[in-house]
């Protein structure tokens, strides 16, 4: 067996980090958090660097099961960029309210482990243990405060949720091997174009569970009710982790797996209505999204919802299943996870100012207490909004393309439309900060290492925005 | 020779690229200063917009007015994988308006210095963003980039309403926002459209506009007509065309000064540069078809914004309506599809900019000291404030368009346009649009009338200052435009003729292919 070491690096060096050494070192530094820390941190950093070197060095390897290099690598690359970013901010967040305890950076860099195996997966059974590992990491940082009523309440409903979901990915998976006798992708892929399977309607079964189970992780319509909840209750830098690097994973699943069920290439028969089909389920995703998203008064929930419209702008990438389509997602989704990321932790920041808070009015006046914070806040609020010059706008950008090639101008005016509405709430957010008197004027919140997250975050989508060539060039290379 | 040639032209795009990023570097510049340090902030600003004009001037030497050409076009990629590009250049059309908006901008700087008192960094900061978009979709030669200057506008100036304005901010910053961006993004899908309607015609997808331009004719005459409607939905509600205006009275009169006579004299013209530079040269055939209907809609705003103006009991909301009938005239110039027409509708843009930029300047003069904008507050000012009289008098004159000043030869050549175009072919629009102007002279006489004349019975303006210093150098850069412009409009007409001249032959091309056809 030929195993291609270098490109599986990022992989095998965070395993070792966290299974072999970081266990140890977790177990004799009782009282020495800052060693922990350090360590994670700098295990994220050393992988995401890893996953820099082997960008092009594409191939797969341990039998097919996982690919490397090129979209893969550059996910893993993400994931742990997110990592860094949410820990920066994590480590105050959490000691703040009660939670500084080491195991939660374990968790964290276990979900990225559990993330970047989806993302390398080549067979449904590495896909089902990376999702897994990644849900149960999160269900666990979910619950972490584990004081906090809220907090609990969330990991529970998250768990019982999330469990549910796994079953429709494990038992479409079943299908799929049952309908193919194979859990690879690449076989199952050649099955379906020469359409010698013997059960189709498994086949077809199968696929849309699959669908069903990863649906559920991006929070798409109608699996997203779990969302609010969870996001609310949950820690807020949990909260800003799981929304922007779990959502990403689950489309880095996505996008081979679509390339798998719907093998458009080939003019299969299943595929128009598929597409169709995920075009909906998109067009509705966004409205439901926003939408809903425009009543709410908990800023939290207000971010989760639109993390839900957010979802079905990426499906249009999806919906498109051109390689436009899916450089679209991959931009977007970068873009995404700086602006929604950066949001959350300015929300975490804010979050024990006052009892208010968390609620939207809370934040009125916010631009003369916090001249800097508001200012950032503001930008990613039109970076959501897919205002020039952001990064949002250029992702979006992207994904109308794609549709709009592929034929699809209907879901790209349904997207438009949704834009609008997304708008009112967006820019209802800048109003109360900027046009609004404060009730109360003393400054009290400390930015700490959350400003560097926050500074980090606020360049990024500025100079994506500016610049998209940058990565654009990058991704188009593979 | 042939280097004079050349350093001429290489004058020109430097003096392009200067006019559209000095702003950007001044505004980094206020964003080192220290907030207290407010002198240093509106020295800054100050110094930058009139640096921005006189380099805007340079312009003028290499600028060749016998062609329809692009000229000083620098194209560089940007996102090479959707060739979209930096590319930017400017023709007659374009050059006026880029003078237009780098010589009102010192004058809404100068404007602002006594208005504005809270959080001064942030406002010169935005204005002088706000000005590098404006510039920016003036020149852009790209519809990408035309597109990101274009939604780049909105941010300074939501927040110039919404921080700056007046008792009822939020809400005209809310709506002012949310009617931009329903026009822009379906815009945004046409702009995809026509790439790949680019890609279909063989030239791969594109966001050149100079490529585009060969592209947008050929496109089949019901696909063109959608993307026509695109496009002009965002530029009429930012004209504002009747019946998309209804954001523009609230917008105006919440506010600062400097925010209306901005949004007045530069941020309109954005939506009728756009009508000819996109729905014009792009969709000739979508453009003849559809000449009628935006005619109709002109001449009904021309109307209807006067008779609105007439019942107006607050003056700058007067105003504001007079700019929706003032807006109609250029409209309908623009889709008389003649050479007068456009003609009078380009220049027609610069006139209205620069007497309803001076009318918003003379209402903020009497709202500085008065705090209110009711008519009837007012009564006898003349008698306090000589020198104010006589300068609002012209500005307010040049709008009703008296001949010898500007007024007059931007409605005259767009009426004379009306009557004489074989496409609206109709006598009825010409007709209709010149009771505008008599309704002009009403509501602005009435108006001014009763500011102005008649006894000074209200206690409070008893002793009204005249203007100060500062108030005189705001206006009289502007009335010295409005008197040249009305003596000898051939200066700044000639500028643009050809560009002009170029998208109305393309028009009539267009028109008369289809008559031969028919009679085949």
């Amino acid at each position: 067996m030929q195993i291609d070491f270098f490109g599986s690096l990022p992989l095998v060096v965070i395993w070792l980090a966290l299974g072999g050494i970081g266990i140890v070192i977790q177990a004799f530094s009782r009282g020495q958090s800052r060693l922990v820390y350090g360590y994670y941190m700098a295990t994220l950093v050393l992988t995401g660097l890893l996953s820099i070197l082997t960008f092009w060095h594409s191939g797969t390897t341990f039998h097919n099961m996982i690919v490397v290099g090129g979209v893969a690598a550059y996910f893993d690359l993400l994931f742990c960029g997110t990592g860094v970013l949410a820990m920066l901010a994590a480590r105050e967040y959490m000691e703040r309210n009660g939670g500084g305890f080491d195991e939660f950076y374990t968790m964290l860099v276990s979900s990225i482990a559990g993330m970047m195996l989806m993302a390398h997966a080549r067979n449904l059974l590495v896909l089902f243990v990376g999702v897994e590992l990644m849900s149960i990491s999160f269900y666990i940082m979910a619950g972490f405060l584990r004081d906090r009523i809220r907090s609990v309440e969330s990991g529970l409903k998250y768990f019982l949720l999330g469990a549910f979901a796994s079953g429709f990915l494990a038992y479409g998976m079943a299908m799929l091997y049952g309908a193919t006798t194979s859990l690879d992708y690449s076989v199952i892929l050649a099955t379906i174009v020469a359409g010698t399977s013997q059960f189709p309607v498994l086949l077809a079964v199968g696929a849309v569970l699959i669908a069903v189970g990863l649906s559920f992780k991006i929070a798409a319509f109608p699996f997203h009710q779990w969302a609010p909840d969870v996001y609310e209750g949950a820690p807020t830098v949990v909260t800003s982790f799981m929304s922007t690097a779990g959502k990403a994973a689950a489309f880095s699943a996505l996008i081979p797996l679509f390339t798998v069920l719907m093998p458009m290439v080939q003019g299969a028969a299943m595929t128009p209505t598929l597409q169709t089909m995920l075009a909906v389920i998109s067009a509705v995703t966004m409205l439901v999204g926003n939408i809903t998203a425009v009543v709410q008064t908990n800023i939290k929930r207000m971010l989760a919802y639109s993390s839900v419209a957010h979802a079905g702008y990426v499906l249009m990438g999806l919906v498109a299943g051109t390689a436009n389509g899916h450089q679209a997602i991959i931009f977007y989704l970068t873009a995404y996870t700086f602006m929604q990321l950066g949001a959350f932790v300015v929300v975490g920041i804010l979050e024990n100012e006052n009892d208010a808070s968390l609620e939207l009015d809370g934040y009125a006046g916010l631009s003369k207490r916090h001249p800097m914070l508001a200012a950032v806040m503001a930008m990613f609020m039109f970076s959501l909004a897919g205002i020039p010059p952001f990064a949002g706008f250029f992702g979006k950008y992207l994904l109308f393309y794609s549709a709009v090639e592929s034929g699809f101008t209907w879901l790209t005016i349904i997207a438009v439309a949704s834009s609008v509405i997304s708008v009112w709430f967006y820019l209802g957010l800048v109003v109360k900060m900027y046009f609004q008197d404060s009730h109360d004027t003393q400054p009290s919140a400390q930015t700490g290492m959350a400003g560097l997250t926050v500074a980090i975050c606020s360049v990024a989508i500025v100079v994506l925005g500016v610049l998209p060539g940058l990565l654009t060039s990058l991704i188009g290379s593979w | 020779m042939h280097d004079t040639i050349g350093t001429i032209h290489l004058m020109g795009v430097t003096a392009l690229l200067f006019s559209l990023f000095a702003p950007v570097a001044g505004a980094v510049a206020i964003a080192l200063t220290q907030k207290t340090q407010e002198r240093a902030i509106k020295s800054i600003a100050l110094v930058t917009t009139v640096l921005t004009f006189v380099g805007s001037l340079f312009l003028l030497p290499g600028f060749d007015a016998g062609t329809h050409a692009m000229q000083f076009v620098v194209n560089t990629q940007w996102i090479a994988a959707l060739d979209s590009g930096f590319r930017i250049g400017i023709d007659g059309t374009s050059l006026l308006l880029v003078l237009l908006t780098t010589f009102i901008m010192p004058v809404a700087i100068l404007v602002s210095l006594k208005s504005i008192k809270q959080r001064h960094k942030e406002y010169y900061l935005l204005m002088l963003l706000l000005q590098f978009g404006m510039t920016g979709v003036f020149v852009a030669l790209d519809t990408f980039l035309f597109y990101v200057f274009w939604e780049l506008i909105l941010i300074p100036m939501v927040f110039i309403i919404g921080v700056w304005g007046g008792q009822n901010r939020v809400y005209a910053a809310v709506k002012f926002f949310l009617y931009t961006l329903v026009g822009s993004l379906l815009m945004l899908i046409a702009i995809l459209w026509l790439g790949f309607a680019a890609e279909a015609q063989g030239l791969g997808f594109t966001t050149d506009l100079l490529k585009l331009r060969a592209v947008g004719p050929n496109i089949p005459a019901d696909i063109q007509f959608w993307l026509f409607l695109a496009f002009a939905l965002s530029f009429c509600i930012k004209v504002p065309l009747f019946p998309f205006h209804t954001w523009l009275p609230d917008a105006h009169v919440q506010a600062p000064t400097a925010g209306s006579v901005i949004l007045a004299s530069l941020l309109l013209k954005m939506g009728s540069y756009g009508l000819i530079r996109f729905n014009l040269e792009l969709f000739p055939q979508a453009s003849v078809e559809l000449a009628s209907v935006m005619s109709v809609l002109a001449v009904v705003g021309i109307i209807y914004g006067a008779l609105v103006a007439m019942v107006q009991t607050d003056f700058k909301k007067l105003v504001a309506y007079s700019s929706v009938s003032h807006m109609g005239f250029v409209v309908l110039g623009i889709f008389s599809m003649t050479v007068v027409g456009v003609q009078g509708a380009v220049i027609q843009m610069v006139n209205h900019g620069l007497s309803t930029g001076a009318l918003f300047i003379c209402v903020g003069v009497l709202y500085e000291r008065r705090h209110t904008r009711e008519i009837a507050e007012y009564g006898g000012i003349t008698k306090v404030m000589p020198k104010f009289a006589v300068l609002f008098m012209i500005a307010m004159l040049a709008s009703v368009g008296l001949p010898g000043l500007n007024g007059f030869v931007g409605e005259f050549l767009t009426l004379m346009g009306a009557f004489t175009s074989p496409i609206l072919n109709h006598w009825a629009y010409g007709v209709i649009a010149a009771t505008g102007v008599i309704f002009a002279a009403c509501y602005l006489l009435w108006m001014f009338q009763r500011v102005m004349f008649g006894q000074n019975e209200n206690p409070e303006n008893h002793h009204l200052r005249d203007l100060t210093r500062l108030e005189y150098w705001q206006l009289i850069p502007l009335t010295i435009l409005m008197i040249w412009i009305g003596v000898a409009p051939r200066t700044f007409m000639d500028l643009a003729e050809n560009s002009v001249r170029h998208v109305v032959s393309q028009v009539e091309q267009i028109t008369f292919n289809t008559t031969a056809q028919n009679q085949h």
